[in-house]
């Protein structure tokens, strides 16, 4: 990993207003992301989880742009000796960038404009930045249809033909259509069952063999995480509290957190006795976020300044960054050691 | 500038791909929606009837024997005329016989009696009185009539001894025109303030959307009698016309904004808009590519709806009073006959023209169906 990084995010923040009354009045702020750093190696995929409202969906959606971060860069090369920040660029010079990285959604139903047929919607990316018009355009969609697993001849169809994890299928062939480099998968699985699950990951892990992509790879589930991530970054209520290869957070996290979001993993083997960690309460509500450790309400190795002091995101050990002030001394359970 | 022509040279190069080997024909949308309208039973009988109608509208004045005042001296009240069949060798040639008016001994009402002695044969493309057609071509050519001596009155006659037939077609003009025309407004009207409204959102919305409640709360009829009292009486029809329409589509948008808005807002953060602009669409792209074409259904059947909205509020108007006026026919306007209880039980004829607003509504409603049912994406 020594490799300079596709993707470096520093200092990425992104607070929405809140506003009351009918004037609108700004009355406080939703700090959705708050002070996140991070960086995607070529080829490399990171998975970023989080309970819903952690702010990795917002993270996602920042680096891409579809929404204008408050603060910070992201840092995104586009080719080998160019390297642009996202955070900076105008409309005008996003549309030129944009072909060089996608999105998948999460809900394959409200993903897919239902008054389109499948060639428009994977070949919108195509015609808006002007990258093939015309029959090259089909060409290029039937074969990224077949790419992903569909049949190239089901071009004028409307999305609603087809079943919930060949519509994700339509997305990944969209989200491929412009051959970009980066690629945020925002719960790309999370709304399908578990066979299609594992289906769509696989495609998933070929396609980033195939074409050498690197993926930002957004869940609230660690279990799919582990499936396809080679680090994993956890995130709670705007900021990342750990990060690391995906075996060292699995089997020696650092951060009460991501202990508890471990015990909670299912493990198919019914003889393994494990310890469920309940976390009492709900996530911090963002707009008024608990003083000292965001995590001390809900913590059950509190102490006295978890709830003075903040800590900050520190490397423990070699590669591996937590924001825990005990991340030393506390002996976390990680998953259960698998054989091999 | 210089980052996006850098850009331009810097974009990701496509694989090549052999040529795809797709030969099987599809339908287009149009022609999906066209078959799946005509698959609607009552829409198939709803959109020819209401074209029948609109046609007759336009065409009324060759279609009615008579011009709408013309008064047919001594046939007050007078029932709708009998048609018979067969003249001489012709069995298919129809007449009417002279009628005799007596009164009712007891009650003094007009009673007509047919001489049958007196037949006069009704003719198909005769010369009558002088009309214009769409204010474009001057003509004397009517559907059909009879011989000046005796008369043809299809629905009877009012009060005054006009041909309820011939005002009934010529009212159609009126009523039919009213509901386009605000329908017309209203759409204009109701895009625009929804569309601002549900786009930009925030205090903008906050405002359009209270003043939207004010007007939905204020009683349609008393508003549109107060709107309507403020038409000059000594406006010629024509523009008393268009104010009554405008004054219906001063309510009628509301409902519409309504439908703009919340649609807009509902579509506005689906995923797969925020896809498309990834993909470098633009608000304008995006709104005339996805945003509309996913609402467009909505707002055809709630147009389509809102149309008998408006010929009924013609209606209601002109049959206080307060719409159309006399020398002007509405439907409205003929139905104020009917106002008094014995009209209706001795002359119960004068009830047509309301026949032919619950048609007009009724087919109206049929086909607002069909295209509803047939612009759903989920039964393409």
């Amino acid at each position: 990993m020594s490799a300079q990084p596709i993707l470096k995010v520093e200092g990425l923040k992104k607070y929405f207003p809140v506003e009351k009354g009918f004037l609108r009045r700004v009355v406080g702020q939703v700090k959705a992301v708050d002070d996140v750093s991070l960086e995607i190696a070529p080829g490399e995929t990171l998975g970023l989880v989080g309970e819903s409202g952690s702010g990795k969906t917002t993270v996602g959606r920042c680096i891409l742009r579809a929404l204008k971060p408050t603060q910070g860069s992201i840092q995104f090369q586009i080719a080998e000796d160019r390297i642009v920040d996202m955070a900076q660029l105008s409309e005008g010079e996003l549309r030129a960038v944009r072909p060089h990285a996608n999105m998948i959604f999460q809900d394959p139903f409200y993903s897919l404009d239902p008054r389109w047929t499948i060639l428009d919607i994977v070949g919108e990316p195509l015609k808006l930045s002007k990258l093939a018009t015309g029959k090259e355009l089909e060409d290029r969609v039937a074969y990224l249809m077949e790419v992903v697993g569909l049949e190239a001849t089901h071009l004028r169809r409307y999305p609603h033909a087809f079943s919930g994890g060949q519509r994700q299928r339509i997305g990944v062939a969209r989200a491929l259509a412009t051959n970009p480099r980066l690629i945020v998968a925002d719960e790309p699985v999370s709304a399908l069952d578990v066979s299609t699950q594992a289906q769509i990951l696989n495609l998933l892990q070929d396609l980033q063999g195939e074409f050498g992509l690197s993926y930002l790879f957004i869940a609230h589930d660690l279990s799919v995480v582990e499936h396809i991530s080679d680090r994993v970054a956890v995130m709670y209520v705007g900021k990342i509290v750990e990060v690391a290869k995906r075996d060292q957070l699995f089997f020696f996290p650092k951060h009460p957190y991501t202990e508890a979001l471990l015990s909670a993993v299912p493990t198919p083997d019914p003889d393994v006795e494990k310890e469920r960690i309940i976390l009492p309460g709900e996530i911090a509500n963002p707009a008024d976020p608990p003083s000292g450790c965001y995590f001390h309400p809900r913590c059950r190795y509190v102490q006295a300044i978890c709830r003075d002091e903040e800590p900050t995101l520190r490397e423990v050990s070699p590669g591996q960054w937590a924001s825990c002030h005990f991340a030393e001394e506390l002996n976390l359970a990680g998953a259960p050691q698998q054989p091999n | 500038m210089e980052l996006r022509e850098e850009m331009a040279s810097l974009a990701p190069e496509l694989p090549t791909t052999e040529s795809g080997k797709d030969s099987i024909e599809y339908l287009s949308r149009g022609k999906l929606i066209q078959r799946r309208f005509w698959r609607h039973r009552l829409a198939r009988l709803g959109l020819p009837v209401l074209l029948l109608l609109y046609l007759m509208a336009i065409l009324a004045d060759f279609i009615a024997p008579y011009p709408a005042d013309q008064r047919l001296k001594g046939f007050k009240d007078a029932p709708p005329s009998t048609v018979h069949f067969g003249v001489g060798e012709n069995r298919f040639q129809p007449y009417v016989y002279a009628r005799k008016r007596s009164f009712h001994p007891k009650t003094f009402r007009e009673v007509y009696t047919e001489e049958e002695d007196q037949k006069f044969p009704i003719h198909f493309f005769v010369r009558g009185e002088p009309y214009e057609i769409l204010g474009l071509f001057k003509l004397d050519l009517h559907l059909f009539g009879v011989d000046e001596k005796a008369n043809v009155t299809l629905f009877g006659t009012d009060s005054v001894s006009r041909d309820l037939f011939s005002r009934t077609v010529i009212a159609a003009r009126v009523s039919l025109f009213v509901g386009l025309g605000g329908v017309a407004i209203s759409f204009v009207l109701g895009c625009l303030i929804g569309g601002i409204s549900g786009y930009l959102g925030g205090i903008i919305d906050e405002i359009t959307q209270r003043i939207i409640d004010l007007l939905i709360a204020i009683p349609t009829l008393p508003l549109w009698m107060v709107l309507s009292a403020a038409i000059p009486r000594e406006w010629p029809v024509a523009h008393t016309y268009f104010a009554i329409t405008i004054v219906l589509s001063i309510v009628g948008w509301t409902g519409l904004a309504r439908v703009v808005r919340g649609k807009l807002l509902s579509l506005r953060d689906l995923d797969f808009v925020v896809a498309s602009r990834l993909a470098g669409g633009s608000d304008l792209y995006i709104i005339t590519r996805h945003l509309l074409p996913n609402f467009a259904s909505h707002l055809i059947v709630t147009l389509t709806l809102a149309i008998p909205g408006m010929i009924l509020g013609e209606t209601a108007l002109s049959f206080i009073g307060i719409g159309m006026q006399e020398p002007g026919v509405s439907w409205g306007v003929l139905l104020q006959d009917t106002m008094n209880f014995g009209a209706l039980v001795h002359q119960p004829w004068k009830l047509i023209p309301g026949v032919f607003i619950i048609v007009t509504i009724l087919m109206f409603n049929f086909v607002g169906d069909g295209l509803r049912d047939a612009a759903d994406p989920y039964s393409l």
